[in-house]
């Protein structure tokens, strides 16, 4: 109960300088090369098409990522969570380059549908567009067509693009106010002080979690699922939901360790160390719960226009890749997490981190990859390329963010007991 | 168990002035100690000849055979599966409050997790009684075990979901009456310690010689903790594997790789509405105001509210995926559900679980005792509706036309809810008379910094930011455990 003497220094700002910055950059400049490789070196036959799976992966994972972020931020506001008000910050930077990501992955989305290719489909030459060909090929809802197809007609009130693009941009765009909207509090109750600005975050953070709780599931279905289009699961939004919010987690655990390292938070303890380990723990059994679920019920039921989608994915170029999947996103996380004392190892949790972060990579690859490049799939230039790309990309502007504003929110009402996080 | 610093905006956990340990083993002990009065005669009688009407239904029953239900060669499992799966749901909010706001380290939990246990208990025992009752023969229950060969060979199929639902269900009723038991323990002792005669000698039998050193302490957050980690994935897996009885079927409406998490969800629902039913009348009746306050109740309505919409976002997902998945069987299915004959059990449903929960955005309603006691009931009969919908309206009209039938209760299958309605509140309410409904000795950990009167004295000693002081005295407006002249 005693007071403590803080000898911190609570109005330090993180400098986004040397290393950090220079390293980014040339991830970002890895990215750009491999985007250009991927479109214009690269001679397959479906280069193009690859590479735009490879940006849809990468635009989806990032916007994910960001909107974690945002979506810790609001979770933490109406739990009246007490232990986080220190790190804050770091979902706070996450969520202030949510606007960035989203068009981003608009961009590629619209770009993927606009852009076309010849593909040979049963014999016959079709042009189809680099992304979301199987509904978004032109005649597949057209009765008089010769690609009609009446599962896709059937569908085309919801799956035809300008819908689709408007969906995805109302949806982000809503994501991207509220994201801006916590940041702006949060900094003005650095300035004014009270308890005004507290309780306007808590009010929308409730309205933001019911609009994301509802249109999250739409937007995978959209975003990932619609890929194959035939497909349906009731799960794949709250599948989709799980895997973003452990690579959001590992994300904010990761960026945390990395600027305790370099002299940053250290007003952190291994308590906070401990907590955002419990939740990368949880959180993984929990999507290994959605996953195995999903795969149980469609195993069990045996139907055919289910099991397609896993039919799929045990053809032998993509089976062992299925399977790494459970071991890096369930074993790893279960038997490296499970002790207490595994969970105030930094070092230990900066690699379970970079591995679930690895990991989701595998997991949204193994989403999206099976319905566009299909048995062509492979790892090369393009797609290790890419993922440095916006791994340098989210760096970038989520340190930048990181550096505007003082790295601690000092008239947070919880903040003292985030500074006395014991557990 | 407590961080070392309680922000003053915190509501207060324990309300009332000269709360000391003493006071709370005093009041909390009433019940316990003295003898009921009438108005637990009264509920008790109601609830006992309630129980006397299953102890009739199922006799009956059982004399007959299952044909005394109103079950049909279409709709072979109605109000005998309903009734199970509402009642292990409600089961969930227990464990719930008991293990996963452990993990958490939420200190409200304290001084209701003990009957919401109890309550879990005696939920479990009132599905178990359907499926023995299902049954048929259950003098042959065992049957459902993997018994040794030399039994005879009748090893269970391993591959249906019932029998993951008999390992489920079983392994979680053993694990929480552990849990709750252990909880039990100090509080056990502390009755043992202020009795006298045959009295003492029971519980102390039953405090199994705890003699509250320092080394018993610390064993008993160890294994809290433990038992905590155990349960939380049991709590997770019975409703898994009850949605799991349906979803691995090829039953339009029933097959959906949603399930599982939906019903987990469903049940946590549930489960505290039925807390709410409970302990809404309790702490009112047993004098509970400072234990159980405002801060609970509410806490508890913003559960209902997001469980109650993490399943409305599951309905809509379904009747979504329904129409996307362009499998016609599918379509037909949900579109019977809204619009065939038994609409009004959808729309019942849609508006108990998802439509009125909702209400509890509004402050006024989600602090009125009166409201969520109301809405606590709605709550309750809409997740009964849902597993009718579920259930019934999935089967009545099945792959052929000339098979549909619509599902007609006999007044068996109406007594035996009711009747098991009836033993659960007579297991409550023997629950409240001999073991403390609160958890005295949690309870006792908040009164240095979780109660009203620590954080009085903290702003007596100017210790706190006034703005900061103000936002809490005004949250206290609502209370109705802390007199106005305290408040702003």
């Amino acid at each position: 109960m005693g007071t403590h003497n803080h000898t911190h220094n609570f109005s330090q700002q993180f400098e986004f300088t040397g290393k950090p910055k220079t390293w980014s950059l040339i991830a970002i400049v890895i990215g750009i090369v491999a985007i250009a490789y991927g479109f214009l070196i690269d001679t397959s036959e479906t280069h193009a098409e690859r590479t735009f799976a490879n940006l849809l992966l990468m635009g989806y994972y990032f916007t994910c990522v960001c909107a974690a972020g945002t979506f810790f931020l609001a979770v933490q506001y109406v739990a009246q969570a007490g232990w986080s008000a220190s790190i804050l910050r770091i979902p706070q930077a996450f969520a202030r380059v949510l606007p960035i990501a989203a068009v981003i992955l608009v961009l590629i989305c619209a770009a993927g549908l606009f852009t076309h290719h010849e593909i040979e489909e049963e014999g016959v030459k079709v042009s189809a567009p680099l992304l979301y060909k199987h509904w978004a090929t032109h005649g597949l809802a057209d009765p008089a067509s010769e690609h009609y197809d009446e599962v896709i007609a059937g569908k085309a009130s919801f799956l035809n693009v300008p819908f689709f693009l408007s969906r995805m941009v109302i949806f982000l765009g809503l994501y991207s106010i509220f994201a801006m909207l916590f940041t702006r509090f949060s900094y003005n109750e650095d300035l004014e002080g009270g308890m005004n600005n507290y309780q306007k975050s808590f009010k929308y953070a409730c309205i933001f979690l019911v609009i994301f709780g509802f249109t999250t599931p739409i937007w995978s279905f959209d975003t990932v699922m619609s890929l194959e289009a035939h497909w349906f699961s009731t799960m794949f939004g709250w599948y989709n939901f799980a895997a973003m919010w452990v690579s959001g987690l590992s994300a904010i655990a990761l960026t945390l360790i990395l600027l305790r390292k370099a002299g940053y938070f250290t007003w952190t303890n291994d308590s906070h160390l401990h907590d955002l380990g419990k939740f990368m723990f949880a959180f993984s059994i929990f999507w290994t719960y959605v996953w195995f679920a999903q795969f149980l019920l469609i195993y069990y039921a045996n139907m055919s226009e289910e099991t397609v989608y896993f039919y799929e994915r045990w053809e032998p170029e993509f089976k062992p890749w299925f399977w790494l999947n459970i071991v890096i996103n369930f074993l790893s996380p279960v038997l490296i997490l499970m002790s207490r004392d595994n969970k105030r190892k930094e070092n230990l949790m900066m690699f379970v981190a970079i591995l679930l972060l690895c990991g989701h990579w595998l997991d949204y690859y193994m989403m999206i990859m099976p319905g566009t490049v299909s048995k062509h799939r492979t790892f090369g230039i393009t797609e290790i390329g890419i993922a440095i790309g916006f791994a340098g990309t989210f760096a970038f502007f989520m340190l930048n963010a990181l550096s505007k504003r003082p790295l601690v929110p000092k008239n947070h009402p919880f903040l003292e007991e985030s500074l006395h996080h014991h557990i | 168990m407590s961080s070392h610093h309680e922000s003053i905006i915190r509501e207060p956990l324990v309300t009332g002035d000269n709360i000391t340990y003493a006071r709370v083993t005093n009041e909390v002990l009433i019940p316990v100690e003295n003898k009921p009065n009438k108005a637990w005669w009264i509920g008790f009688t109601v609830a006992a000849l309630g129980a006397l009407l299953w102890v009739v239904a199922v006799s009956y029953t059982f004399w007959t055979g299952i044909g005394a239900w109103g079950l049909n060669k279409t709709v072979g499992w109605a109000w005998d599966i309903t009734g199970f799966v509402w009642w292990v749901g409600i089961g969930h909010a227990g464990t719930l409050i008991s293990a996963v706001l452990l993990l958490f380290r939420q200190n409200w939990r304290n001084s209701i997790n003990r009957s919401a246990e109890a309550m879990t208990i005696f939920a479990v025992i009132c599905a178990a009684t359907y499926v023995v009752s299902h049954m048929g023969r259950p003098w042959l229950a065992y049957f459902c075990l993997p018994l040794p060969n030399q039994f005879g060979s009748l090893w269970v199929n391993f591959n249906s979901p019932l029998i993951w639902d008999v390992f489920a269900i079983s392994t979680y009723f053993s694990v929480s009456l552990v849990f709750w038991y252990t909880g039990l323990l100090p509080d056990i002792a502390s009755i043992r310690d202020r009795a006298k005669g045959t009295r003492r000698r029971v519980y102390s039998v039953l405090s199994f010689g705890w003699n509250g050193s320092v080394k018993t302490w610390q064993r008993f957050e160890a294994v809290s903790l433990i038992l905590a980690g155990v349960s939380t994935p049991l709590v997770l897996s019975v409703h898994t594997i009850v949605s799991m009885d349906f979803a691995t079927s090829l039953e339009p409406g029933w097959h959906t790789t949603i399930f599982p998490p939906y019903f987990v969800a469903g049940a946590i629902f549930s489960g505290f509405a039925m807390v709410q039913t409970l302990l809404l009348i309790a702490r009112k009746v047993l004098g509970f105001e400072n234990y159980i306050t405002m801060f609970h109740i509410e806490a508890m309505n913003k559960i209902i509210i997001l469980t109650g919409s993490i399943v409305g976002v599951a309905y809509l997902t379904e009747l979504f995926i329904a129409w996307y998945s362009g499998a016609e069987y599918e379509q037909y299915a949900f579109l019977n559900r809204v619009s065939g004959p038994y609409w009004w059990a959808y729309w019942s449903m849609m508006t108990c679980n998802v439509i009125s929960p909702q209400l509890f955005w509004f402050k006024k309603i989600r602090t009125s005792i009166f409201w969520s006691w109301v809405l606590s009931i709605v709550v309750n009969i809409g997740m009964w509706f849902e597993r009718f919908v579920i259930i019934v309206t999935s089967l009545h009209r099945d792959y052929i036309p000339s098979s549909w039938v619509m599902f007609h209760p006999t007044i068996i299958d109406v007594c035996v809810f009711i009747g098991s309605i009836g033993v659960f509140f007579t297991l409550f309410l023997l629950f409240l008379r001999v073991l403390p409904a609160i958890a005295m000795a949690e309870v006792k950990l908040l009164l240095k910094s979780a109660s009203h009167q620590a954080k009085k004295k903290l702003m007596a000693e100017g210790k706190v930011d006034p703005v900061q002081a103000q936002y809490y005295k005004e949250s206290l407006t609502k209370y109705d455990s802390v007199p106005a002249s305290e408040t702003v």
